[in-house]
């Protein structure tokens, strides 16, 4: 993980730089110079970032910063108006659809607001994917989505519709349809920001978990900054489409250099 | 005035031929509206405005001319081009196609209502479009706008008459028929009026039935 600044020599340089090169881990995602405008606004003004794989990045700031902006700009659910996006060694924007859909499959995503498929029942809204998506046959998405709903502790849940199910429980289908399509990046956009309080522990848990247990690159924006220290490689503040600074989440939450993180986490802590 | 059950016995067997005719042209003109009318939506949302465009200009043109009209224009001027059908063939798409043109409307609000976040889901489980389409966003779509399809239902069934003008003999034209043979108006009359309640109510129940299967 790395922070480019070089572009805005007034921000603070980064600690903890990475070179791709003799870490082994080596860069999966880079954004250079992303430049996103609604309207008048910008909200995201030539940034450029990379995460490496396996890390857990997490982007904290206030409402409107932009960190979501990023999340769904590398869901290609919404695009940049200059700059590009680079994953895995390959251009994700600007690219050819053919080529989008190819990199988009080594993404995943889960919603604030889950998104399941209400039509559709619980194990058919985690193997529709697999089957359709990755050809794979329907006794083996099968299979695999039971083991995913065994994990998200749902395996009770197979026949329901999301609609008979708690917030907490939906958004932890949700979690396991995003697994089945075994994802090198998953991102995670204020997944517990939908749920009441006492169904927010458990959905973190099962990501404390996932995040502990593979090594699949996390990228999640959260107001959770308990859940940020725990699982963070690194922790990004955000504020007006500009990273303030970034660090480890120790450095971001014990001892942040900036006065607008000070000020931030002062706010929400 | 008297009542007498005799004309109505005497009109029954026409009753019935006129009422399967309407039927016919109620259950066909449904079929041909509703697909028509997903159709046009469909189109209608297409990137390209060259399909867009003509689209919206036939379907804008079609709603807003009377069908009795277009009833008309299809029966008389398209057989001076070559083409030839039977009048009750020519009224059930007459109708199909005029209320494909506000089907149309009703899907075209049913697809809108679908959250957003459903196409978002779609996209980042990298689904087709097309499968995103079958799958997704028109098995909710189409559950929503059952009631209003409905609707049309019932409204169909009541421009049915106006087949009549192109000498489809559906219940209204056997009960003009047989007034003008026999000089008897209220029994024939009374008799397809209690028939279009009937079949109205029918046709409700079976579609608030539809409804609660589909919206579970």
């Amino acid at each position: 993980m790395s922070v480019d600044t070089a572009k805005n020599p007034d921000r603070p340089t980064t600690p903890g730089s990475s070179d791709a090169s003799g870490s082994g881990t080596g860069e999966l995602i880079r954004l250079e110079n992303v430049t996103k405008r609604f309207g008048d606004h910008t909200v995201l003004d030539g940034l450029d970032f990379s995460v490496d794989t396996g890390k857990h990045v997490t982007l904290i700031g206030p409402s409107g910063s932009g960190k979501t902006t990023i999340l769904r700009m590398l869901m290609t659910l919404t695009r940049p108006d200059e700059g590009t996006i680079t994953v895995d060694g390959e251009r994700l924007f600007p690219a050819p659809p053919k080529q989008v859909r190819e990199i988009r499959k080594k993404i995943g995503m889960v919603f604030q607001q889950f998104n399941l498929f209400p039509n559709m029942t619980v194990l058919r809204n985690i193997t529709e994917a697999p089957v359709t998506v990755l050809g794979m046959s329907r006794d083996e998405a099968e299979a695999r989505a039971r083991e995913l709903l065994e994990l998200v502790g749902l395996a009770d849940k197979c026949d329901a519709r999301p609609s008979q199910l708690s917030g907490g429980q939906q958004q932890r289908v949700a979690i396991a349809r995003a697994l089945a399509m075994r994802p090198q990046v998953l991102l995670l956009d204020e997944v517990t920001s939908a749920l009441d309080p006492e169904l927010v522990a458990g959905v973190l848990d099962l990501l404390r978990d996932i995040a502990r247990s593979t090594d699949i690159t996390m990228l999640c924006v959260t107001h959770e900054m308990g859940f940020a220290r725990d699982i963070s490689d690194q922790v990004l503040m955000f504020d007006s489409g500009r990273v303030v600074e970034a660090g480890s989440p120790e450095k971001i939450f014990g001892d942040p250099e900036q006065e607008r993180t000070r000020e931030f986490l002062g706010a929400v802590l | 005035m008297k009542w007498d059950w005799g004309a109505v016995r005497d009109f029954m067997p026409h009753f019935w031929d006129g009422l399967l005719v309407t039927l016919q042209a109620l259950a066909l003109g449904s079929l041909i509206s509703f697909a028509l009318g997903l159709v046009w939506a469909l189109l209608m949302r297409t990137p390209s405005r060259w399909v867009r465009w003509p689209v919206g200009a036939v379907t804008e043109f079609v709603r807003d001319t009377p069908l009795l009209v277009q009833l008309f224009f299809l029966f008389y001027v398209l057989p001076e081009w070559g083409l030839t059908f039977s009048a009750l063939t020519t009224g059930v798409f007459a109708i199909g196609l005029h209320y494909s043109t506000y089907t149309m409307q009703v899907y075209r609000a049913g697809i809108e209502a679908v959250p957003a976040g459903q196409w978002e889901a779609a996209t980042a489980l990298n689904l087709p479009r097309r499968r995103t389409w079958t799958a997704v966003i028109l098995p909710q779509a189409i559950r929503r706008v059952v009631p209003a399809l409905g609707n049309y239902v019932i409204s169909m069934l009541k421009d049915t008459p106006l087949l009549m003008a192109i000498t489809v003999l559906e219940m209204l034209g056997q009960a003009r028929l047989f007034s003008q043979q026999h000089f008897q108006f209220t029994e024939p009359l009374t008799v397809i009026g209690v028939a279009f309640i009937l079949v109205s109510y029918l046709a409700s129940l079976l579609l608030r039935a539809l409804e609660r299967r589909l919206v579970r």
